[in-house]
C-alpha cells in the first residue's frame, strides 16, 4: 500500500542563467508506515523534492510538471486553499533549524495550539490539553510549565521535539522531516531519533527523512533512495543498501563515511563537484566523476535497471547482459 | 524571559535622559488637555470688549509691604491723549487675590455634567482679569485658549499617526508578502503620491473639506488628510522588512501547518515588525502637529472658535502684531515643546527597544 505516489516528477525553475533542473523526473513511492530516507549531498535536490509534496514553491518561478498522487488525490496543479487543508493535518513538516522555525513573539503553547486550531474546531482549554499531552509524549519535562515559556528559553533539542510534537498533534499521516538532526548535537541526535522511530511504530505514520547523513539513515530508515544531481539513481532496503551498494556514486559515499583506521591519511572523498544546476552533463550526471564511465555513459541517460527486488539502479554498468 | 526583555528595556529606556525628560513633559500636556476646562480660568470662547490684547498679567504677591498671597491689581482703560491708542494702566489701589476652585464660566465637563468651577483664578470681575498668557483681539485668555487648542494639536497627532500606521503596516505587509504585480502597483501609487510636495498636497485635500461641515467633522477631515501622506512612509518600511521576513523559517512553519496567507501576515509578520512601528509611531507625530498647525496657519484647518496651536498662531503673522502683542507667539512655543519631546520619546524607545544596544551607552 503506498500512500504518496510520485510520478515523473519535475520542478524546475526560471532563472536568468537558463532552467534549473532541481528535481529531474523523479519518481517514487512512500508506502505505508515506513521510513523512507533520501540521501545525497547538498544541492542534489531532495529539499526541493519534499517542498513540491508539500506545495510550498511559488510558481512561477518553479515550473512543476508530473505528478503527485496523495490517496487518490492529486497534489500538482491543486488549488491554495485545497493545499491549505492538506498542509498540516494530512502531510506535516518539520524542519532543519528548530531554533529559527518558531516565531520568537509567542510562547512555543501558543504556536503549538495555533498548529491544532487551524484544522480542529476545539476550545482553548481542550487544545491547551491535547498540546500538552503532545509535549509530555515527546519527553518534554514539565509540559505544563513549558507550555507557556518562549522558544528562546529552550534548547536546540527540546524545541526539535516541540516541533515533532507540534506536527504530530494534528495526526498527519505522513511526516516529512527535513534534516531533523542536522543542527543538533550527536546525543541529542540520537534522541530525537529514537523517539521519531518510536512515535512512528505508535502512531503508524509514514515518514520521508532527509538527511545527507548515512549514520542517520541506518538507524532509523527501511528504504534508502539515493539523490544525485535531481535524479533518484538507487533505490534499495537499508540492508541491501549498506551491503551491496551498486551505483558508483553510493559507493562513493559510503566509503567517505569516516572510519576509524583511517587516522593518519587523507579522507576518502568524491571527486569532482556535483555538476551546477543549469549545466548538467550529457548523459549520466555523474559521469564526470565516475570511476567507471563508459562511453554510453556520455551520450545517454540510464534508465532504471532492476537487479534484484525492490533494489533499481540508475546505472550503465548494470545494463540487461552486463548486469551481475 | 518576557518580563527579563521588558526590564532590559525600561532600564534601557530610563537611561535615556531626555527620553525620560519627554515622557513627563508629554504626561503632563496630556493630562493638561484633558482637563483643559478645568484647568484653565476662563472658556476658551468667553470675549472680554474691556480687555482686548491685554498682556499677560503680573502675579503680585505683597501689597504695600503687606504679604497677601498671589493677587492680581484692577485695571482701568485709558487712551493715549497723543495717539488715541488703548491703554491699560494698572490700578493698585484694587486687588483680586487668586484663588483655588473659583466659580467662572460655566462649561460642560467632558459633556457629562455642567459645572462653573476652575481650578484657579479670580472669578468673573468688571475691572479686572487674570491673563497668564495676554488676550487676544476679542480679549480672550490665550491661556485657556492655549490648553483648548492643544486638544486638536496634541490629539489630531495622535489619531493621524495611528491611522496611517495601521493602514501603512497593512497594506506595506501584503505587498512584502504577495510581492508580484500587486506590490509593483503599491509601490509605484506610493511613488506618484509620494513625489507630490507635501504642503500644496495637503493643502489640496483640505480643500475637499466642506466649510459648511461642522468643527468636529473638520477635525476628522484633517486628520485624514494628515494620515492620507503618513502612511506611506510607513508602507514602505514595513513593506522591506516583510520581504526579509518572509524568508524566515517559521514563516515556512506556519505554512507548512496550513495555516492560511491573511493569518500568517496578520499573526507573524506584521507583529514582528512592531517595535519598528513603535518608533516610527513617536517619530512621527510631530510632523502630524507640525501639518496640522501648518494647514490651520494657512487657514484651511480648523474654523473659529474652535481652536488649535496653529490656529492660536495664525494671529501672530504680521510683524506689527509680533511687536505690539509678542505673547500671541506663546502656542508656538507649546509647539516646539510638544515636538521636541515627542522625538526625545522617540529616539529613547528606538534605543530602548534595540536589542543590539548595549545598556550601558549613553
Amino acid at each position: 500500500m503506498s500512500i504518496i505516489n510520485v510520478n515523473n516528477l519535475k520542478t524546475h525553475f526560471r532563472t536568468d542563467e537558463g532552467i534549473v533542473k532541481a528535481v529531474d523526473d523523479v519518481s517514487f513511492e512512500l508506502r505505508d508506515k515506513e521510513i523512507l530516507a533520501i540521501v545525497g549531498e547538498s544541492g542534489c535536490g531532495k529539499s526541493v523534492t519534499v517542498q513540491t509534496v508539500m506545495g510550498l514553491l511559488r510558481c512561477p518561478p518553479a515550473i512543476i510538471e508530473g505528478s503527485i498522487v496523495y490517496q487518490g488525490k492529486e497534489l500538482v496543479g491543486m488549488k491554495p486553499n485545497e493545499y491549505q487543508k492538506i498542509r498540516g493535518k494530512e502531510i506535516g513538516m518539520i524542519f532543519q533549524e528548530p531554533m529559527s522555525a518558531f516565531d520568537p513573539l509567542y510562547t512555543v503553547g501558543q504556536q503549538a495550539s495555533e498548529a491544532v486550531s487551524v484544522h480542529f474546531n476545539l476550545d482553548t482549554h481542550s487544545i491547551r490539553e491535547r498540546v500538552i499531552k503532545m509535549f509530555e509524549k515527546v519527553g518534554i519535562p514539565e509540559a505544563e510549565k513549558r507550555f507557556d515559556e518562549y522558544p528562546h528559553q529552550m534548547s536546540g533539542g527540546m524545541l526539535q521535539r516541540m516541533m515533532i510534537a507540534l506536527t504530530l498533534a494534528c495526526e498527519p499521516n505522513v511526516l516529512i522531516a527535513d534534516e531533523p538532526t542536522t543542527a543538533l548535537d550527536v546525543t541529542i541526535q540520537a534522541q530525537v531519533l529514537n523517539l521519531m522511530r518510536d512515535l512512528q511504530k505508535e502512531t503508524g505514520t509514514s515518514i520521508i527523512f532527509i538527511t545527507h547523513d548515512l549514520g542517520v539513515v541506518a538507524e532509523i530508515a527501511d528504504r534508502i533512495h539515493v539523490m544525485y544531481a535531481g535524479k533518484i539513481v538507487e533505490k534499495a532496503s537499508v540492508i541491501d543498501l549498506f551491503d551491496t551498494a551498486k551505483h558508483p556514486y553510493t559507493q562513493g559515499l559510503l566509503d567517505s563515511r569516516l572510519k576509524r583506521n583511517l587516522k593518519g591519511q587523507e579522507l576518502p572523498y568524491i571527486k569532482g563537484n556535483v555538476p551546477r544546476a543549469f549545466e548538467f552533463p550529457q548523459g549520466c550526471r555523474f559521469n564526470p566523476r565516475c570511476p567507471y564511465a563508459k562511453e554510453i555513459c556520455m551520450r545517454e541517460m540510464p534508465p532504471d535497471f532492476e537487479i534484484a527486488k525492490n533494489h533499481t539502479v540508475a546505472c550503465w554498468l548494470y545494463d540487461g547482459a552486463d548486469s551481475k | 524571559m518576557k518580563g527579563k526583555t521588558s526590564n532590559r528595556v525600561k532600564k534601557a529606556f530610563f537611561k535615556h535622559k531626555l527620553g525620560v525628560v519627554g515622557l513627563i513633559v508629554l504626561a503632563i500636556l496630556y493630562l493638561m488637555i484633558l482637563f483643559a476646562d478645568f484647568i484653565s480660568p476662563y472658556n476658551y470662547t468667553t470675549t472680554n470688549r474691556d480687555f482686548v490684547y491685554s498682556k499677560p498679567s503680573e502675579i503680585h504677591w505683597v501689597h504695600e509691604g503687606e504679604f497677601k498671597g498671589p493677587f492680581v491689581y484692577g485695571t482701568k482703560k485709558e487712551r493715549d491723549p497723543v495717539t488715541f491708542a488703548v491703554k491699560y494702566v494698572t490700578d493698585t489701589s484694587k486687588i483680586y487675590p487668586i484663588k483655588l476652585f473659583v466659580q467662572g464660566d460655566k462649561y460642560s465637563f467632558w459633556g457629562l455634567w455642567e459645572t462653573d468651577i476652575h481650578l484657579f483664578g479670580i472669578g468673573p470681575q468688571k475691572d479686572a482679569a487674570l491673563f497668564v498668557f495676554g488676550s487676544d483681539r476679542f480679549g480672550r485668555d490665550i491661556f485657556s485658549r492655549t490648553l483648548n487648542g492643544g486638544r486638536v494639536s496634541m490629539t489630531a497627532g495622535l489619531i493621524g499617526t495611528l491611522i496611517s500606521v495601521v493602514i501603512g503596516a497593512i497594506i506595506g505587509a501584503f505587498s512584502g508578502f504577495f510581492g508580484g504585480w500587486a506590490d509593483i502597483l503599491i509601490q509605484r501609487l506610493i511613488e506618484i503620491l509620494r513625489s507630490f510636495p507635501r504642503i500644496p498636497l495637503w493643502l489640496a485635500l483640505a480643500m475637499l473639506l466642506p466649510p459648511t461641515w461642522p468643527s468636529t467633522a473638520i477635525y476628522m477631515g484633517i486628520v485624514i488628510v494628515l494620515s492620507f501622506i503618513g502612511w506611506m512612509g510607513v508602507a514602505r518600511v514595513v513593506r522591506g522588512m516583510v520581504l526579509s521576513l518572509r524568508e524566515k523559517e517559521y514563516v515556512l512553519a506556519a505554512r507548512v501547518i496550513g495555516q492560511s496567507n491573511f493569518k500568517i501576515v496578520t499573526k507573524h509578520l506584521i507583529p514582528n515588525t512592531i517595535t519598528y512601528l513603535v518608533v516610527v509611531s513617536t517619530l512621527s507625530i510631530p510632523g502630524m502637529i507640525l501639518g496640522e498647525s501648518a494647514i490651520s496657519f494657512l487657514g484651511l484647518g480648523i474654523k473659529e472658535p474652535m481652536t488649535s496651536w496653529g490656529l492660536l498662531l495664525k494671529q501672530a503673522q504680521s510683524l506689527s502684531d509680533i511687536q505690539a502683542h509678542p505673547w500671541l507667539m506663546i502656542p508656538g512655543l507649546f509647539i516646539m515643546i510638544a515636538v521636541l519631546s515627542f522625538n526625545f520619546l522617540g529616539d529613547a524607545l528606538r534605543d530602548a527597544l534595540d536589542p543590539y544596544r548595549t545598556v550601558d551607552k549613553i
